[in-house]
Protein backbone atom coordinates (compact mmCIF):
# COMPACT_ATOMS: atom_id res chain seq x y z
CA UNK A 1 0.00 0.00 0.00
CA UNK A 2 1.55 3.67 -0.16
CA UNK A 3 3.01 5.16 2.39
CA UNK A 4 1.12 8.06 2.10
CA UNK A 5 -1.49 9.09 5.24
CA UNK A 6 -5.16 8.40 4.21
CA UNK A 7 -6.80 11.66 4.88
CA UNK A 8 -9.91 9.80 4.81
CA UNK A 9 -9.60 7.62 7.18
CA UNK A 10 -9.75 10.47 9.72
CA UNK A 11 -12.92 11.03 8.67
CA UNK A 12 -14.61 7.07 8.71
CA UNK A 13 -12.87 6.22 11.70
CA UNK A 14 -14.93 9.49 13.62
CA UNK A 15 -18.02 8.88 11.17
CA UNK A 16 -18.08 5.35 12.69
CA UNK A 17 -19.70 4.88 15.99
CA UNK A 18 -18.41 3.01 18.90
CA UNK A 19 -18.65 -0.70 18.85
CA UNK A 20 -20.24 -0.94 15.78
CA UNK A 21 -20.14 -4.02 13.62
CA UNK A 22 -18.33 -2.95 10.48
CA UNK A 23 -17.62 -4.70 6.67
CA UNK A 24 -14.30 -2.75 4.91
CA UNK A 25 -14.96 -3.97 0.96
CA UNK A 26 -11.73 -3.72 -0.60
CA UNK A 27 -9.77 -3.70 3.22
CA UNK A 28 -6.50 -3.70 1.43
CA UNK A 29 -3.71 -4.22 4.29
CA UNK A 30 -6.28 -3.56 6.50
CA UNK A 31 -4.55 -0.42 8.21
CA UNK A 32 -8.62 0.85 8.45
CA UNK A 33 -9.97 -1.82 9.52
CA UNK A 34 -7.01 -2.12 12.85
CA UNK A 35 -7.32 1.50 13.35
CA UNK A 36 -11.45 1.24 14.15
CA UNK A 37 -10.66 -1.85 16.23
CA UNK A 38 -8.16 0.29 17.85
CA UNK A 39 -10.00 3.88 18.37
CA UNK A 40 -13.60 2.52 17.86
CA UNK A 41 -13.98 -1.10 19.46
CA UNK A 42 -15.52 -2.20 16.11
CA UNK A 43 -15.83 -5.93 15.33
CA UNK A 44 -15.23 -6.04 11.98
CA UNK A 45 -14.68 -8.00 8.96
CA UNK A 46 -12.59 -7.11 5.89
CA UNK A 47 -12.78 -8.45 1.90
CA UNK A 48 -10.09 -8.46 0.16
CA UNK A 49 -8.65 -9.95 -3.41
CA UNK A 50 -5.38 -9.64 -3.51
CA UNK A 51 -3.15 -12.11 -1.83
CA UNK A 52 -0.78 -9.67 -0.49
CA UNK A 53 -3.54 -7.62 1.40
CA UNK A 54 -4.88 -10.87 2.65
CA UNK A 55 -1.90 -11.83 4.30
CA UNK A 56 -1.24 -8.67 5.60
CA UNK A 57 -4.31 -8.40 7.24
CA UNK A 58 -4.10 -11.80 8.51
CA UNK A 59 -0.66 -10.77 10.13
CA UNK A 60 -2.96 -7.81 11.95
CA UNK A 61 -5.20 -10.46 13.55
CA UNK A 62 -8.05 -9.21 11.52
CA UNK A 63 -10.67 -10.68 10.35
CA UNK A 64 -10.52 -11.30 6.51
CA UNK A 65 -12.02 -13.37 3.79
CA UNK A 66 -10.44 -13.60 0.49
CA UNK A 67 -13.04 -12.61 -2.14
CA UNK A 68 -14.56 -10.60 -5.01
CA UNK A 69 -16.68 -7.56 -3.55
CA UNK A 70 -18.63 -7.78 -6.85
CA UNK A 71 -20.90 -11.16 -6.44
CA UNK A 72 -18.92 -11.47 -3.23
CA UNK A 73 -21.73 -10.37 -0.65
CA UNK A 74 -23.81 -13.24 -0.47
CA UNK A 75 -21.73 -14.35 2.35
CA UNK A 76 -23.75 -11.40 4.32
CA UNK A 77 -27.10 -11.44 5.68
CA UNK A 78 -29.62 -8.81 5.34
CA UNK A 79 -28.70 -5.88 7.72
CA UNK A 80 -25.90 -7.62 9.13
CA UNK A 81 -23.75 -4.35 9.50
CA UNK A 82 -24.05 -1.05 11.40
CA UNK A 83 -21.31 0.31 8.66
CA UNK A 84 -20.43 -0.81 5.60
CA UNK A 85 -16.83 1.00 3.88
CA UNK A 86 -16.32 1.35 0.67
CA UNK A 87 -13.13 3.21 1.16
CA UNK A 88 -11.11 4.28 -2.46
CA UNK A 89 -12.94 1.07 -3.35
CA UNK A 90 -16.10 1.84 -5.58
CA UNK A 91 -14.65 3.51 -8.39
CA UNK A 92 -12.76 0.65 -9.25
CA UNK A 93 -15.71 -1.55 -9.48
CA UNK A 94 -17.57 -2.28 -12.72
CA UNK A 95 -21.22 -2.78 -11.91
CA UNK A 96 -21.56 0.01 -9.54
CA UNK A 97 -24.92 0.44 -8.93
CA UNK A 98 -25.20 -3.46 -8.27
CA UNK A 99 -22.44 -3.22 -5.70
CA UNK A 100 -24.24 0.13 -4.10
CA UNK A 101 -27.37 -1.97 -3.63
CA UNK A 102 -25.44 -4.90 -2.21
CA UNK A 103 -23.64 -2.70 0.18
CA UNK A 104 -27.04 -0.92 1.54
CA UNK A 105 -28.52 -4.83 1.77
CA UNK A 106 -25.94 -6.03 4.06
CA UNK A 107 -25.28 -2.58 6.08
CA UNK A 108 -27.58 -0.37 7.46
CA UNK A 109 -25.61 2.23 6.27
CA UNK A 110 -22.17 2.61 3.61
CA UNK A 111 -19.65 4.99 3.98
CA UNK A 112 -18.16 5.60 0.50
CA UNK A 113 -15.14 7.36 -0.04
CA UNK A 114 -14.31 8.55 -3.39
CA UNK A 115 -11.51 10.57 -5.52
CA UNK A 116 -13.05 13.42 -6.80
CA UNK A 117 -12.99 13.81 -10.38
CA UNK A 118 -14.06 17.44 -10.32
CA UNK A 119 -11.19 18.43 -8.25
CA UNK A 120 -9.81 22.13 -10.22
CA UNK A 121 -6.39 20.08 -11.11
CA UNK A 122 -8.61 17.33 -12.88
CA UNK A 123 -10.00 19.97 -14.56
CA UNK A 124 -6.89 21.69 -15.12
CA UNK A 125 -5.45 18.66 -16.29
CA UNK A 126 -7.84 17.13 -18.87
CA UNK A 127 -9.75 21.05 -19.82
CA UNK A 128 -6.20 23.12 -20.60
CA UNK A 129 -3.69 20.38 -20.64
CA UNK A 130 -5.70 17.72 -22.58
CA UNK A 131 -4.49 14.84 -20.90
CA UNK A 132 -6.32 12.82 -18.47
CA UNK A 133 -5.26 13.78 -14.77
CA UNK A 134 -2.72 11.85 -12.84
CA UNK A 135 -2.21 13.26 -9.18
CA UNK A 136 -1.03 12.51 -5.74
CA UNK A 137 -4.87 11.18 -5.15
CA UNK A 138 -4.84 9.52 -8.88
CA UNK A 139 -1.68 8.52 -9.39
CA UNK A 140 -2.52 5.86 -12.22
CA UNK A 141 -1.93 6.36 -15.97
CA UNK A 142 -4.93 5.95 -17.82
CA UNK A 143 -3.52 2.58 -19.42
CA UNK A 144 -2.81 0.94 -16.46
CA UNK A 145 -5.57 2.14 -13.71
CA UNK A 146 -7.45 -0.22 -12.04
CA UNK A 147 -10.22 2.42 -11.22
CA UNK A 148 -13.51 2.05 -14.06
CA UNK A 149 -15.91 4.47 -13.18
CA UNK A 150 -14.69 7.61 -12.59
CA UNK A 151 -17.35 10.69 -10.98
CA UNK A 152 -17.15 13.88 -8.71
CA UNK A 153 -18.82 14.60 -5.74
CA UNK A 154 -21.91 16.09 -7.82
CA UNK A 155 -22.06 12.78 -9.60
CA UNK A 156 -22.08 11.23 -6.81
CA UNK A 157 -24.88 13.18 -5.45
CA UNK A 158 -27.07 13.06 -7.93
CA UNK A 159 -26.49 9.13 -8.92
CA UNK A 160 -27.85 8.78 -5.17
CA UNK A 161 -30.72 11.31 -5.38
CA UNK A 162 -31.78 9.28 -8.67
CA UNK A 163 -31.46 5.97 -7.05
CA UNK A 164 -33.39 7.02 -3.83
CA UNK A 165 -30.54 6.69 -1.66
CA UNK A 166 -30.17 8.94 1.50
CA UNK A 167 -26.99 11.05 1.56
CA UNK A 168 -27.06 11.63 5.70
CA UNK A 169 -23.65 13.28 5.81
CA UNK A 170 -20.96 14.34 3.58
CA UNK A 171 -16.97 15.58 3.34
CA UNK A 172 -14.91 16.65 0.90
CA UNK A 173 -11.33 16.72 1.45
CA UNK A 174 -8.01 18.34 0.41
CA UNK A 175 -4.81 18.19 1.79
CA UNK A 176 -5.60 16.60 4.81
CA UNK A 177 -8.43 19.00 5.71
CA UNK A 178 -12.19 19.66 5.19
CA UNK A 179 -13.19 21.94 2.44
CA UNK A 180 -16.49 23.18 2.58
CA UNK A 181 -16.43 26.38 0.18
CA UNK A 182 -16.77 25.06 -3.22
CA UNK A 183 -16.14 21.00 -2.44
CA UNK A 184 -16.86 19.95 -5.42
CA UNK A 185 -13.64 22.17 -6.85
CA UNK A 186 -11.23 21.94 -4.31
CA UNK A 187 -12.00 18.84 -2.85
CA UNK A 188 -9.78 15.82 -3.18
CA UNK A 189 -11.29 13.08 -1.93
CA UNK A 190 -14.92 12.94 -1.01
CA UNK A 191 -16.67 11.07 2.02
CA UNK A 192 -20.45 9.74 2.05
CA UNK A 193 -22.27 8.52 4.47
CA UNK A 194 -25.47 7.04 2.67
CA UNK A 195 -28.27 5.07 3.77
CA UNK A 196 -30.82 3.08 1.35
CA UNK A 197 -34.58 4.85 1.86
CA UNK A 198 -37.93 3.13 2.13
CA UNK A 199 -38.25 4.60 -1.77
CA UNK A 200 -35.62 2.98 -3.21
CA UNK A 201 -36.23 -0.48 -1.11
CA UNK A 202 -39.67 -0.52 -2.44
CA UNK A 203 -38.09 0.73 -6.26
CA UNK A 204 -36.10 -2.36 -6.02
CA UNK B 1 21.88 -32.45 6.05
CA UNK B 2 19.21 -34.97 7.12
CA UNK B 3 17.02 -34.40 8.70
CA UNK B 4 17.12 -30.87 7.72
CA UNK B 5 17.62 -28.22 10.70
CA UNK B 6 13.76 -27.25 11.09
CA UNK B 7 12.53 -30.93 10.87
CA UNK B 8 10.96 -32.26 13.94
CA UNK B 9 13.78 -35.16 13.36
CA UNK B 10 13.72 -38.47 14.01
CA UNK B 11 10.73 -39.37 16.14
CA UNK B 12 8.53 -42.02 17.48
CA UNK B 13 5.43 -42.76 18.04
CA UNK B 14 3.09 -44.25 20.93
CA UNK B 15 0.43 -45.99 21.81
CA UNK B 16 -2.02 -45.13 24.53
CA UNK B 17 -4.48 -47.29 26.11
CA UNK B 18 -8.03 -46.22 27.22
CA UNK B 19 -9.69 -48.61 29.57
CA UNK B 20 -12.63 -47.36 29.54
CA UNK B 21 -15.72 -48.49 27.67
CA UNK B 22 -16.24 -45.96 23.93
CA UNK B 23 -20.11 -45.73 23.02
CA UNK B 24 -20.11 -44.72 19.51
CA UNK B 25 -23.14 -42.40 17.90
CA UNK B 26 -24.07 -45.61 16.66
CA UNK B 27 -25.06 -46.95 19.35
CA UNK B 28 -22.02 -49.73 19.34
CA UNK B 29 -19.53 -49.70 22.13
CA UNK B 30 -16.19 -50.64 22.53
CA UNK B 31 -14.77 -51.89 25.97
CA UNK B 32 -11.65 -50.41 25.85
CA UNK B 33 -9.64 -48.76 23.04
CA UNK B 34 -5.81 -48.07 21.83
CA UNK B 35 -4.87 -44.53 20.15
CA UNK B 36 -1.65 -44.24 18.56
CA UNK B 37 -0.03 -40.57 18.67
CA UNK B 38 3.10 -38.94 17.73
CA UNK B 39 3.62 -35.54 19.33
CA UNK B 40 6.50 -33.04 18.30
CA UNK B 41 7.78 -29.74 20.71
CA UNK B 42 6.86 -29.74 24.42
CA UNK B 43 3.83 -28.96 26.58
CA UNK B 44 4.06 -25.93 28.18
CA UNK B 45 3.77 -25.95 31.93
CA UNK B 46 -0.06 -23.83 31.69
CA UNK B 47 -0.55 -26.38 29.06
CA UNK B 48 -2.06 -23.43 26.58
CA UNK B 49 0.22 -24.40 23.76
CA UNK B 50 -1.47 -27.65 22.23
CA UNK B 51 -2.16 -28.02 19.13
CA UNK B 52 -3.92 -31.19 17.46
CA UNK B 53 -3.41 -32.06 14.09
CA UNK B 54 -6.81 -34.32 12.40
CA UNK B 55 -6.41 -36.91 9.77
CA UNK B 56 -8.21 -37.23 6.17
CA UNK B 57 -9.42 -40.37 4.58
CA UNK B 58 -5.86 -42.50 4.71
CA UNK B 59 -3.88 -40.49 7.00
CA UNK B 60 -2.57 -41.30 10.50
CA UNK B 61 -0.81 -40.37 13.18
CA UNK B 62 2.67 -39.88 11.64
CA UNK B 63 2.46 -36.34 10.53
CA UNK B 64 6.13 -35.15 11.04
CA UNK B 65 9.63 -36.07 11.63
CA UNK B 66 11.18 -39.01 10.37
CA UNK B 67 11.52 -42.97 11.48
CA UNK B 68 15.29 -43.91 12.09
CA UNK B 69 14.53 -47.65 12.21
CA UNK B 70 12.36 -47.64 8.89
CA UNK B 71 13.95 -49.13 5.36
CA UNK B 72 14.79 -46.20 4.24
CA UNK B 73 14.72 -43.31 6.72
CA UNK B 74 15.03 -40.72 4.19
CA UNK B 75 11.60 -41.66 2.94
CA UNK B 76 9.85 -41.79 5.58
CA UNK B 77 8.66 -38.32 6.04
CA UNK B 78 5.51 -37.73 7.85
CA UNK B 79 2.65 -36.94 5.56
CA UNK B 80 2.50 -33.03 6.79
CA UNK B 81 5.85 -32.42 7.56
CA UNK B 82 6.47 -29.60 5.54
CA UNK B 83 4.25 -27.90 7.86
CA UNK B 84 5.81 -28.46 11.19
CA UNK B 85 8.94 -28.34 12.77
CA UNK B 86 10.89 -25.31 14.39
CA UNK B 87 10.87 -22.27 12.44
CA UNK B 88 8.25 -24.01 10.33
CA UNK B 89 4.68 -22.48 9.86
CA UNK B 90 3.33 -24.60 12.71
CA UNK B 91 6.26 -24.29 14.99
CA UNK B 92 7.35 -26.72 17.20
CA UNK B 93 9.66 -24.14 19.10
CA UNK B 94 5.90 -22.57 20.36
CA UNK B 95 3.78 -25.30 20.14
CA UNK B 96 3.08 -28.70 21.28
CA UNK B 97 1.54 -30.16 18.40
CA UNK B 98 -0.14 -34.11 18.71
CA UNK B 99 -0.69 -36.29 15.76
CA UNK B 100 -3.07 -38.96 16.46
CA UNK B 101 -4.33 -42.19 14.43
CA UNK B 102 -8.34 -42.44 14.67
CA UNK B 103 -10.31 -45.12 15.91
CA UNK B 104 -10.96 -47.35 13.28
CA UNK B 105 -7.95 -46.92 11.84
CA UNK B 106 -4.96 -49.20 10.59
CA UNK B 107 -1.73 -47.13 12.33
CA UNK B 108 -1.85 -49.13 15.51
CA UNK B 109 -5.08 -47.51 16.89
CA UNK B 110 -8.05 -49.75 17.30
CA UNK B 111 -9.83 -50.73 14.54
CA UNK B 112 -11.45 -53.15 12.54
CA UNK B 113 -7.65 -55.21 11.66
CA UNK B 114 -7.36 -55.19 15.56
CA UNK B 115 -8.05 -58.43 17.46
CA UNK B 116 -11.22 -58.51 19.26
CA UNK B 117 -10.35 -59.56 22.88
CA UNK B 118 -14.04 -61.13 23.19
CA UNK B 119 -13.68 -63.49 20.19
CA UNK B 120 -9.80 -63.51 19.81
CA UNK B 121 -10.15 -62.52 16.25
CA UNK B 122 -9.61 -59.34 14.11
CA UNK B 123 -12.67 -57.11 14.38
CA UNK B 124 -12.99 -56.95 10.37
CA UNK B 125 -16.79 -55.77 9.93
CA UNK B 126 -17.86 -56.12 13.39
CA UNK B 127 -16.00 -52.96 14.36
CA UNK B 128 -18.21 -50.17 15.18
CA UNK B 129 -18.68 -47.27 12.39
CA UNK B 130 -17.31 -44.03 13.68
CA UNK B 131 -18.58 -40.48 13.03
CA UNK B 132 -16.54 -37.94 13.03
CA UNK B 133 -18.17 -36.89 16.28
CA UNK B 134 -16.84 -40.40 17.42
CA UNK B 135 -13.68 -39.14 16.73
CA UNK B 136 -14.03 -36.31 18.60
CA UNK B 137 -15.22 -37.87 21.66
CA UNK B 138 -11.86 -40.03 21.43
CA UNK B 139 -9.77 -37.34 20.85
CA UNK B 140 -11.17 -35.25 24.13
CA UNK B 141 -10.16 -38.00 26.29
CA UNK B 142 -6.87 -38.01 24.82
CA UNK B 143 -6.78 -34.60 25.79
CA UNK B 144 -8.08 -35.23 28.79
CA UNK B 145 -4.97 -37.94 29.18
CA UNK B 146 -2.57 -34.96 28.26
CA UNK B 147 -3.92 -32.93 31.29
CA UNK B 148 -5.13 -30.60 27.98
CA UNK B 149 -8.08 -29.06 29.42
CA UNK B 150 -8.10 -26.56 25.72
CA UNK B 151 -6.31 -26.59 22.71
CA UNK B 152 -4.80 -23.72 21.10
CA UNK B 153 -5.74 -24.84 17.64
CA UNK B 154 -7.13 -28.22 16.23
CA UNK B 155 -6.29 -27.85 12.29
CA UNK B 156 -6.56 -30.44 9.60
CA UNK B 157 -7.68 -30.34 5.99
CA UNK B 158 -10.59 -32.59 3.97
CA UNK B 159 -12.17 -35.29 6.44
CA UNK B 160 -9.32 -33.63 9.13
CA UNK B 161 -11.15 -30.07 8.58
CA UNK B 162 -14.16 -31.73 9.34
CA UNK B 163 -13.21 -32.81 12.78
CA UNK B 164 -11.75 -29.31 13.88
CA UNK B 165 -14.55 -28.23 13.05
CA UNK B 166 -16.65 -30.70 14.82
CA UNK B 167 -14.78 -29.96 18.06
CA UNK B 168 -15.89 -26.29 18.12
CA UNK B 169 -19.70 -27.66 17.88
CA UNK B 170 -19.00 -30.24 20.15
CA UNK B 171 -16.67 -28.64 22.78
CA UNK B 172 -16.59 -25.45 22.53
CA UNK B 173 -14.56 -24.35 25.44
CA UNK B 174 -11.96 -26.67 24.44
CA UNK B 175 -10.68 -24.89 21.20
CA UNK B 176 -9.43 -21.69 20.40
CA UNK B 177 -8.65 -21.63 17.40
CA UNK B 178 -9.84 -23.94 14.08
CA UNK B 179 -7.76 -24.48 10.92
CA UNK B 180 -10.08 -26.18 8.57
CA UNK B 181 -8.66 -26.61 5.21
CA UNK B 182 -9.94 -28.00 2.35
CA UNK B 183 -13.05 -28.77 4.12
CA UNK B 184 -16.89 -28.92 3.82
CA UNK B 185 -19.86 -28.59 5.91
CA UNK B 186 -21.49 -31.80 4.31
CA UNK B 187 -20.47 -34.26 1.70
CA UNK B 188 -22.40 -33.62 -1.78
CA UNK B 189 -24.41 -36.32 -3.07
CA UNK B 190 -22.03 -36.82 -6.20
CA UNK B 191 -19.19 -37.06 -3.18
CA UNK B 192 -21.37 -39.88 -1.31
CA UNK B 193 -21.59 -41.84 -4.85
CA UNK B 194 -17.51 -41.35 -5.25
CA UNK B 195 -17.37 -42.80 -2.08
CA UNK B 196 -19.76 -45.69 -2.40
CA UNK B 197 -18.20 -46.63 -6.01
CA UNK B 198 -14.87 -46.76 -3.81
CA UNK B 199 -16.76 -49.21 -0.89
CA UNK B 200 -18.05 -51.20 -4.00
CA UNK B 201 -15.01 -51.72 -5.42
CA UNK B 202 -14.00 -53.31 -2.21
CA UNK B 203 -17.14 -54.86 -0.94
CA UNK B 204 -17.99 -56.95 -3.57
CA UNK B 205 -13.70 -58.27 -4.24
CA UNK B 206 -14.31 -61.65 -3.99
CA UNK B 207 -11.24 -61.59 -1.48
CA UNK B 208 -13.40 -59.38 1.01
CA UNK B 209 -15.42 -62.05 2.78
CA UNK B 210 -17.85 -59.77 4.30
CA UNK B 211 -15.22 -58.12 6.06
CA UNK B 212 -13.46 -61.02 7.92
CA UNK B 213 -10.69 -61.32 4.93
CA UNK B 214 -8.21 -62.00 7.82
CA UNK B 215 -9.31 -65.27 8.44
CA UNK B 216 -9.03 -66.54 4.97
CA UNK B 217 -5.08 -64.72 4.57
CA UNK B 218 -6.41 -62.96 1.63
CA UNK B 219 -6.45 -59.36 1.31
CA UNK B 220 -9.24 -57.50 -1.33
CA UNK B 221 -6.48 -55.77 -3.22
CA UNK B 222 -8.45 -55.51 -6.18
CA UNK B 223 -10.91 -53.91 -4.47
CA UNK B 224 -8.86 -51.57 -2.51
CA UNK B 225 -6.66 -50.79 -5.67
CA UNK B 226 -9.69 -49.29 -7.60
CA UNK B 227 -11.22 -47.43 -4.85
CA UNK B 228 -7.75 -45.76 -4.23
CA UNK B 229 -7.38 -45.48 -8.29
CA UNK B 230 -10.69 -43.84 -8.40
CA UNK B 231 -9.88 -41.63 -5.23
CA UNK B 232 -6.93 -40.58 -6.90
CA UNK B 233 -8.60 -39.26 -9.89
CA UNK B 234 -10.71 -37.19 -7.61
CA UNK B 235 -7.58 -35.61 -5.69
CA UNK B 236 -6.05 -33.70 -8.65
CA UNK B 237 -7.60 -31.46 -11.04
CA UNK B 238 -7.77 -31.59 -14.60
CA UNK B 239 -5.02 -29.10 -15.32
CA UNK B 240 -2.72 -30.98 -13.46
CA UNK B 241 -3.20 -34.00 -14.83
CA UNK B 242 -2.75 -32.85 -18.33
CA UNK B 243 0.47 -31.04 -17.20
CA UNK B 244 1.80 -33.99 -15.30
CA UNK B 245 0.38 -36.47 -18.04
CA UNK B 246 -1.32 -35.18 -20.73
CA UNK B 247 -1.78 -38.01 -23.25
CA UNK B 248 1.65 -39.48 -22.88
CA UNK B 249 2.68 -43.16 -23.73
CA UNK B 250 4.80 -45.15 -21.48
CA UNK B 251 6.04 -46.57 -25.42
CA UNK B 252 6.64 -45.22 -28.93
CA UNK B 253 3.28 -46.04 -30.35
CA UNK B 254 -0.42 -47.31 -29.61
CA UNK B 255 0.20 -51.43 -28.48
CA UNK B 256 -3.49 -51.92 -29.10
CA UNK B 257 -4.20 -53.85 -26.32
CA UNK B 258 -5.35 -53.07 -22.80
CA UNK B 259 -1.87 -52.54 -20.88
CA UNK B 260 -0.48 -49.60 -19.01
CA UNK B 261 0.05 -47.36 -22.15
CA UNK B 262 -0.68 -44.08 -21.19
CA UNK B 263 1.50 -42.75 -18.17
CA UNK B 264 -1.82 -41.58 -16.43
CA UNK B 265 -2.70 -45.47 -16.27
CA UNK B 266 0.61 -46.42 -14.85
CA UNK B 267 0.49 -43.49 -12.73
CA UNK B 268 -3.24 -44.77 -11.31
CA UNK B 269 -2.05 -48.48 -10.92
CA UNK B 270 0.92 -47.50 -9.01
CA UNK B 271 -0.91 -45.65 -6.22
CA UNK B 272 -3.56 -48.34 -6.09
CA UNK B 273 -0.80 -51.11 -5.72
CA UNK B 274 0.91 -48.91 -3.39
CA UNK B 275 -2.28 -48.36 -0.95
CA UNK B 276 -3.43 -51.90 -1.88
CA UNK B 277 -0.14 -52.91 -0.15
CA UNK B 278 -0.47 -51.31 3.64
CA UNK B 279 -4.13 -49.81 3.86
CA UNK B 280 -6.75 -51.87 5.75
CA UNK B 281 -10.17 -52.52 3.62
CA UNK B 282 -12.25 -52.10 6.32
CA UNK B 283 -10.50 -48.79 7.35
CA UNK B 284 -11.29 -47.50 4.26
CA UNK B 285 -14.86 -48.18 4.36
CA UNK B 286 -15.26 -46.96 7.66
CA UNK B 287 -13.23 -43.62 6.81
CA UNK B 288 -15.74 -43.01 3.70
CA UNK B 289 -18.70 -43.47 5.73
CA UNK B 290 -17.44 -41.18 8.47
CA UNK B 291 -17.46 -38.55 5.76
CA UNK B 292 -20.77 -39.33 4.49
CA UNK B 293 -22.48 -39.23 7.51
CA UNK B 294 -20.39 -35.95 8.73
CA UNK B 295 -23.72 -32.94 8.92
CA UNK B 296 -23.21 -31.19 12.05
CA UNK B 297 -26.41 -29.15 10.52
CA UNK B 298 -28.24 -32.08 10.61
CA UNK B 299 -28.77 -32.23 14.82
CA UNK B 300 -30.00 -28.39 14.52
CA UNK B 301 -32.65 -29.02 11.87
CA UNK B 302 -30.19 -28.69 9.12
CA UNK B 303 -29.05 -25.07 9.80
CA UNK B 304 -25.49 -25.34 9.69
CA UNK B 305 -25.34 -21.52 11.69
CA UNK B 306 -27.10 -22.87 14.86
CA UNK B 307 -24.84 -25.87 14.90
CA UNK B 308 -21.87 -23.34 15.44
CA UNK B 309 -23.98 -21.47 17.72
CA UNK B 310 -21.96 -21.78 21.07
CA UNK B 311 -18.64 -22.00 19.29
CA UNK B 312 -16.20 -19.63 20.66
CA UNK B 313 -13.49 -20.04 18.50
CA UNK B 314 -11.23 -18.04 16.10
CA UNK B 315 -11.41 -19.97 12.82
CA UNK B 316 -9.42 -20.12 9.56
CA UNK B 317 -10.87 -21.81 6.71
CA UNK B 318 -8.67 -21.61 3.12
CA UNK B 319 -9.58 -23.77 -0.04
CA UNK B 320 -8.03 -24.01 -3.60
CA UNK B 321 -8.96 -22.89 -6.44
CA UNK B 322 -8.14 -26.47 -7.92
CA UNK B 323 -10.37 -28.38 -5.51
CA UNK B 324 -13.30 -29.70 -6.99
CA UNK B 325 -14.08 -32.47 -4.30
CA UNK B 326 -14.37 -29.93 -1.85
CA UNK B 327 -14.80 -26.83 -3.81
CA UNK B 328 -14.30 -23.20 -2.02
CA UNK B 329 -17.97 -22.50 -2.56
CA UNK B 330 -18.21 -25.55 -0.07
CA UNK B 331 -15.84 -23.53 1.87
CA UNK B 332 -17.95 -20.49 1.62
CA UNK B 333 -21.11 -21.95 2.92
CA UNK B 334 -18.83 -22.77 6.36
CA UNK B 335 -17.64 -18.88 6.53
CA UNK B 336 -21.46 -18.11 5.69
CA UNK B 337 -22.35 -19.60 8.75
CA UNK B 338 -19.81 -18.52 10.73
CA UNK B 339 -20.15 -15.32 9.77
CA UNK B 340 -24.00 -15.58 10.66
CA UNK B 341 -23.15 -15.81 14.30
CA UNK B 342 -20.66 -12.81 13.90
CA UNK B 343 -17.52 -15.30 15.10
CA UNK B 344 -14.04 -14.25 14.16
CA UNK B 345 -13.32 -15.85 10.80
CA UNK B 346 -10.69 -15.52 7.99
CA UNK B 347 -11.18 -17.23 4.64
CA UNK B 348 -8.70 -17.60 2.02
CA UNK B 349 -9.31 -18.98 -1.75
CA UNK B 350 -5.85 -20.17 -2.53
CA UNK B 351 -4.63 -20.41 -6.35
CA UNK B 352 -3.25 -23.72 -6.68
CA UNK B 353 -3.05 -26.51 -9.84
CA UNK B 354 -2.99 -29.47 -7.34
CA UNK B 355 -6.57 -30.31 -6.86
CA UNK B 356 -7.75 -31.42 -3.24
CA UNK B 357 -3.76 -32.62 -2.85
CA UNK B 358 -3.33 -29.05 -2.49
CA UNK B 359 -3.70 -28.89 1.04
CA UNK B 360 -0.56 -30.92 1.70
CA UNK B 361 1.09 -28.72 -1.05
CA UNK B 362 4.03 -25.92 0.28
CA UNK B 363 1.92 -23.22 -2.08
CA UNK B 364 3.69 -19.99 -0.60
CA UNK B 365 1.04 -17.98 -0.31
CA UNK B 366 -0.90 -20.87 1.25
CA UNK B 367 2.23 -22.02 4.31
CA UNK B 368 2.64 -17.81 4.59
CA UNK B 369 -1.49 -17.70 5.58
CA UNK B 370 -1.01 -20.53 8.28
CA UNK B 371 2.30 -18.89 9.46
CA UNK B 372 0.36 -15.46 10.12
CA UNK B 373 -2.16 -17.86 11.84
CA UNK B 374 -0.54 -19.71 14.54
CA UNK B 375 1.92 -17.05 14.80
CA UNK B 376 -0.89 -14.42 16.49
CA UNK B 377 -2.19 -17.77 18.89
CA UNK B 378 -1.37 -16.80 22.22
CA UNK B 379 -0.38 -19.63 24.22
Amino acid sequence: MSAYVRPDFDVVTAWVPQGASVLDLGCGDGELLARLQRERGIKGYGVEIDDAGVLKCLGRGLNVLQANIEGGLNLFDDGAFDVVILSQTLQATRHTEALVREVLRVGKSAIVTLPNFGHWSVRWQLGVGGRMPVSKRLPYQWYDTPNVHFSTIKDFDVFCVEKGIAVERRAALAGGHEVTFLPNVRGETAVFQIRGSATSKSAD
Amino acid sequence: MFPAFDSVGFVSPQKIAFEQPMAFASGATLPRYDLTVETYGELNAARTNAVLVCHALSGHHHVAGFYKDAPDPAKSEGWWDNLIGPGRPLDTRKFFVIGVNNLGGCHGSTGPSTVNPVTNQRYGSDFPMVTVTDWVRAQARLADHFGIESFAAILGGSLGGMQAMQWSIDFPERVRNVLAIAAAPKLSAENIGFNEVARQAIRTDPDFHDGHFYQYDVVPKRGLRLSRMLGHLTYLSDDLMGEKFGRSLKGEDYQFGFEAEFEVEKYLRYQGDKFAGYFDANTYLLMTRALDYFDPAQAFNGDLAAAFARSTAKYFIAAFTSDWRFSPARSKEIVSALLANKHDVSFAEIESVEGHDSFLMPIPQYHALLRATFDGIKV
